[in-house]
């Protein structure tokens, strides 16, 4: 059978179950429709936490990006430790507060249009930033996997999406994230076990990537991390467990992340799924064990991977001669083709020279009279970090239906994040703006239908990005983890564990720390985005204490915090009825149903 | 009605008591162990791998788990001790 027939049976029996799911769980209320009835178990809700959190990116890129080394392990702790924030912090007492939407307790708890309508903004860019990069990675798996066009493939996820989200709302999603998470967990750890047991003898990436690297016999055994220390020092990168330079900036992108994980509203409506507050705090508890199953897992796909690619360029070691560019593996030749693997010839000696010539580098120019001794004139092989996932089964030559796993796990993880980021976006919509906001006497059939048809829009214009993405769709993770960070973590937090925070706080405080934020990513990255429009080139010297972009939205949900307090404490306390409402989040009796109203 | 309140307000202070006990845990894994003291623990070798490292890019993720469980359970407990357990 061929490949591609492997692969679309693999992708075709997943979209059948996700098709068959949506079938079963159509929604008949609005209740159902935003929070799933209320009655998810705790442990299908951990599932779909975790399959709404991880996206393409985790899946496809994150490995690559821990593959340069210790220096992104601010991804892996940043992407887990929101989860203790959000389980002590605000998963509980939002469920407490038992409505549907982000907003609805920012409007209600500030008791004011003004912050509900930050809120609602802050929702909708976060969210609509974030949803593009699915679409794009479910077009790249399509385009990789199945053959068809890109633009095909985005019409394909759309249609997909569209028939389970629409008709299902929350209970829909809800129950296929649960089906793809299964499918995108099997599909990440079979490939990862394979290539531990091949490097390491041990059938545990986690505990394989600390253990031995035995590839070269039981007598050649060395620790596997001492071994790629080695090897990437021979070829002038820096150890691949070196520190990094600058603590505070790693700090703070990984604080950053972290309130950014915490704040981001397609994870929270999550919470707001299960019958009991207890029930939120279990479900958070779930979902890290799923949700560090991949990232425990991750580091050692990136290590191992990194390790492979160095063996397979110098198969007789670093400090002998590299291979001959026409003995190159199957996989480098279909990788090629992609554009996502180059290749080009600069000594014209007819090997693959891959080293660090990024010249400014302490490592890189310390080793460039060794390259230059050994007659290599700059790297010349580059391999982007999304493929080191997806070319993983055939590197490691394993069979071919692993492929077509991969390609349906792909295709899941960005499924199951986009239709989570879709749904906050149209809850916002049919909930906040439309019930709340602009007709509060629309029924309960009404909002049903404003609801589907946010829904269907929301999509569309999601599939319009995905197909003309902007072209600062690889910015827009900064500014989506920023404006969780800055605007709405702080808001929800203040709102929970301060009484005396009021609407003119609130307010002041969410517009001071966006704005911030906004202003320092714009200075750096292009004002909305626009290229060449950046005030300072984007360079750590030209950093603030060299504090990047990305790392700024720590900073931001400071300054959000501060001002809301100073504000706060010059104006009126709140009023009685508020102060009360703070209290009843704080204790777990009488949560019950979440409150149609 | 003041008894309740005053039960009110003192199983807030237990819970708020738990939070902060479990979030210096919380940074110290990650911040500390994962970031600020690396390069030291890194010379630690622990079965033959650098620890600041494994905290890095593991310890820290075991230690989040084990925190949301035992906030889980430590919440639990106070819900059925006060009385406002469902």
């Amino acid at each position: 059978m061929s490949q591609f027939a492997i692969n679309l049976i693999f992708v075709g029996a997943s979209f059948a179950l996700y098709f068959g799911i949506a079938i079963w769980a159509r929604a008949g209320s609005t209740k159902e429709f935003y929070v799933a009835g209320g009655g998810v178990h705790p442990v299908a809700n951990g599932m779909a936490t975790a399959a709404d959190w991880m996206s393409a990116a985790s899946f496809i890129s994150m490995a690559g990006l821990l593959s340069a080394g210790y220096v992104n392990s601010s991804f892996l702790m940043g992407w887990t430790g929101g989860y203790v924030l959000l389980a002590m912090l605000l998963a509980p007492y939002l469920r407490k507060f038992g409505k549907f939407t982000v907003p609805d307790f920012i409007g209600d708890r500030f008791y004011s249009r003004g912050a509900r309508l930050v809120a609602v903004i802050c929702l909708i860019v976060a969210s609509v930033t974030y949803v593009i990069g699915q679409m794009a990675g479910a077009g790249v798996a399509f385009a990789r996997f199945l053959e068809v066009s890109n633009t095909a493939g985005i019409w394909i996820a759309a249609g997909v999406v569209f028939f389970y989200a629409v008709f299902g709302g929350m209970k829909g999603i809800t129950y296929t994230q649960v089906a793809q998470y299964v499918v995108l967990i099997v599909a990440y750890t079979i490939p990862a076990v394979f290539i531990s047991l091949q490097l390491t003898g041990n059938p545990l990436p986690m505990f394989g990537m600390f253990g031995d690297y035995t590839a070269e016999g039981a007598a050649n055994a060395v620790p596997l991390l001492e071994k790629l220390d080695l090897v990437v020092r021979d070829l002038g990168f820096r150890d691949y467990t070196a520190d990094v330079d600058n603590k505070l900036n790693m700090l703070l992108f990984t604080l950053s992340l972290m309130i950014g994980t915490a704040g981001l509203p397609h994870v929270i409506i999550r919470f707001f799924t299960v019958p009991k507050v207890a029930d939120a705090r279990w479900s958070a508890g779930w979902a890290l064990i799923f949700i560090a199953l991949l990232y425990l897992t991750a580091p050692a796909v990136g290590s191992m991977a990194r390790l492979n690619l160095i063996k397979t360029v110098y198969p007789a070691g670093v400090e002998q001669d590299a291979l001959l560019y026409a003995d190159r593996p199957e996989w480098v030749k279909t990788w090629e083709e992609t554009g996502l693997v180059k290749y080009e010839d600069k000594n014209a000696d007819g090997r693959i020279q891959m080293y660090n010539d990024k010249a400014g580098s302490a490592e890189a120019d310390a080793f460039a009279a060794t390259a230059e001794a050994r007659g290599w004139n700059g790297n010349e092989l580059v391999v982007n970090n999304d493929i080191l996932v997806l070319a993983n089964p055939e590197i490691a030559q394993l069979p071919g239906w692993v492929i077509g796993l991969i390609a349906a796990g792909g295709i899941a993880a960005a499924l199951s994040t986009a239709a989570g980021l879709l749904l906050a976006i149209s809850s916002a919509i049919s909930h906040d703006l439309i019930k709340t906001m602009i007709n509060p006497n629309i029924s309960e059939k009404g909002e049903l239908t404003a609801a589907r048809i946010s829904m269907g829009v929301a999509i569309l214009v999601a599939t319009y990005l995905g197909l003309n993405p902007p072209g600062f769709a690889a910015q827009t993770v900064a500014l989506a983890f920023g404006i969780a960070g800055a605007s709405i973590f702080p808001a929800l937090m203040m709102g929970i564990f301060s009484k005396r925070v009021n609407n003119k706080g609130a307010v002041a405080g969410m517009v001071a720390g966006l704005t911030a934020t906004l202003v320092y990513i714009f200075t750096f990255l292009g004002w909305f985005f626009i290229p060449g429009t950046a005030t300072l080139a984007n360079t750590p010297d030209n950093w603030i204490l060299g504090i990047s972009p990305l790392s700024f939205g720590a900073i931001g949900a400071m300054i959000n915090f501060a001002v809301a307090f100073a504000v706060s404490y010059m104006t009126d306390e709140p009023p009685v009825e508020i102060q009360e409402l703070v209290e009843s989040v704080r204790y777990p009796k009488g949560a019950g149903a979440a409150v149609d109203h | 009605m003041s008894a309740q309140n005053e039960s009110a307000r003192s199983y807030w202070r237990e819970n708020l008591r738990i939070i902060m006990t479990y979030m210096v845990i919380w940074f110290a894994a990650s911040y500390g162990c994962g970031i600020l003291f690396v390069d030291e623990l890194d010379q630690i070798q622990f079965f033959g791998f650098p620890l600041g490292f494994w905290f890095a890019q593991q310890g820290a993720i075991y230690v989040f788990i084990g925190l949301i469980w035992a906030y889980v359970f430590s919440m639990n407990r106070l819900d059925e001790k006060y009385d406002v357990h469902e």
